[in-house]
């Protein structure tokens, strides 16, 4: 049995895309908990449930289950609930049983992401969700996808951390040697749960990721600050520029492409991951070439750290006595994201954290 | 999330070596080879941290 890193509780998590959620039913789990997703008929507004009726454990996401209006009507006996969950109708029967309810989630649209609090409702609080204003703010254009991987998420947030593995996995999209090469600076804000991770390099090969979509030739100043904002939102600060073209004395940066690679790292079940992928860019936000061409080729990207993490999680499950690692100067970012989700996995298993 | 709450570790991994350059939140700074025994050392915060100094 390989390692598995413990789901933390009481966190915000993105269970979906805005787009994704609609009339249809929308099934999705989320640290083992099951959902079903829609939006109401006249506001929109998202509603998150417990994907099991309470009367034969039915999944609401399922068909022939369907919705009525703002109700959803279970598709085995028509066990019926509202938005909150309380059941609001029971086949044959006048007296609904008092117990008839499904759990409802405290879920935030925001920055195009729908986000569900897992844990105590009480203690949601929509202050403590992370901003990617970049996938949802004008002057920025998004492609986006999401792909699940059968993987401990754990394995997803240090594939993330370490960029090194540009340069070997994803030689000749987005890896050169200099990623491996270029030492890296770590930056843990405990209190936040906040890890940043930047990787300065000044005189780099220019990928073909970037080289064909900004249209730069010849070698570039390419930043990769990582910021990872624990448990869910990854976002990769990417600037690139023409060798030795700084940002100007006053701040501005006119003469870089400045891309935002965004990742909610959203743990599904034991070995399970929802791999939420964007990248959003502020250059040629007109030209659709360039637009698919992003689309296309981080698609390849994401599916290379698929394929891998798939092989990785059957690998270290046939491990038979278990194993050590072994790590380096490049693992100092992963390591304290490890750190630092081991703690809220501490903090959201604490009883006393309910009377917070 | 984001705005941070002042308690930040930081680790610089000294160019053209194989060193590693921690200072704690509270100015403490320490020199290892190792990430795992850097975070032990930081994390042990104030334990066995020593001043500057003491690490030349």
């Amino acid at each position: 049995m390989p390692h598995m890193t413990a789901f933390a509780r009481n966190q915000w998590y993105v269970a979906a895309y805005s787009h994704e959620v609609g009339r249809e039913l929308l099934g999705r789990s989320v640290c083992g908990e099951t959902l079903v997703l829609y939006r109401t008929e006249e506001e929109g507004t998202p509603v998150v449930l417990h994907d099991r009726c309470v009367h034969r454990r039915y999944p609401l996401s399922q068909a022939p289950t369907r919705l009525d209006g703002d109700r959803i009507v279970c598709g085995y006996h028509g066990f019926t609930y509202d938005t909150t969950g309380t059941c609001v109708y029971v086949p044959g029967q006048k007296r609904i049983p008092r117990t008839a309810r499904v759990a409802s989630y405290p879920v935030v649209e925001q920055d195009s992401l729908i986000w569900v609090w897992i844990g105590d409702p009480e203690l949601a609080d929509p202050g403590g969700i992370p901003r990617a204003r970049h996938l949802d703010a004008p002057g920025w254009v998004t492609v986006r996808g999401m792909e699940p991987i059968d993987c401990d998420y754990g394995l997803l947030v240090d594939n993330l951390l370490d960029l090194s593995h540009e340069t070997y996995l994803h030689g000749g999209y987005i890896g050169t040697p200099e990623v491996a090469e270029t030492p890296i600076t770590t930056e843990v804000d405990e209190g936040a749960g906040v890890v940043r991770v930047s990787r300065r390099m000044d005189d780099a090969e220019c990928p073909p990721f970037y080289a064909r979509s900004t249209g730069i030739e010849g070698r570039i100043t390419r930043w990769q600050d990582i910021e990872y904002q624990a448990p869910c939102l990854y976002v990769l600060h990417s600037r690139v520029a023409p060798v030795g073209v700084l940002p100007r004395p006053d701040g501005s940066d006119p003469d870089a492409f400045h891309t935002e690679v965004t990742y909610a790292i959203t743990p599904s079940g034991d070995g399970t991951v929802y791999d939420f992928w964007a990248v959003s860019r502020d250059w040629a936000t007109d030209d659709e070439e360039v637009t698919e061409f992003l689309r296309a080729s981080n698609h390849t990207v994401v599916m290379q750290d698929v394929d891998a993490l798939n092989l990785l999680q059957r690998t270290l499950g046939t491990e038979r006595h278990g194993y050590q690692e072994l790590s380096i100067n490049i693992d100092t970012g992963g390591l304290a994201a490890r750190r630092i989700l081991a703690r809220l996995v501490e903090e959201g298993a604490k009883p006393e954290e309910k009377v917070r | 999330m984001s705005g941070g709450t002042g308690e930040v570790y930081r680790v610089d991994w000294v160019p053209g070596t194989d060193l590693l350059h921690g200072t704690c939140h509270c100015g403490r700074e320490h020199r290892a080879e190792d990430p795992v025994r850097m975070w032990e050392w930081m994390l042990a915060h104030p334990q066995g941290h020593r001043l500057p100094e003491d690490d030349s």
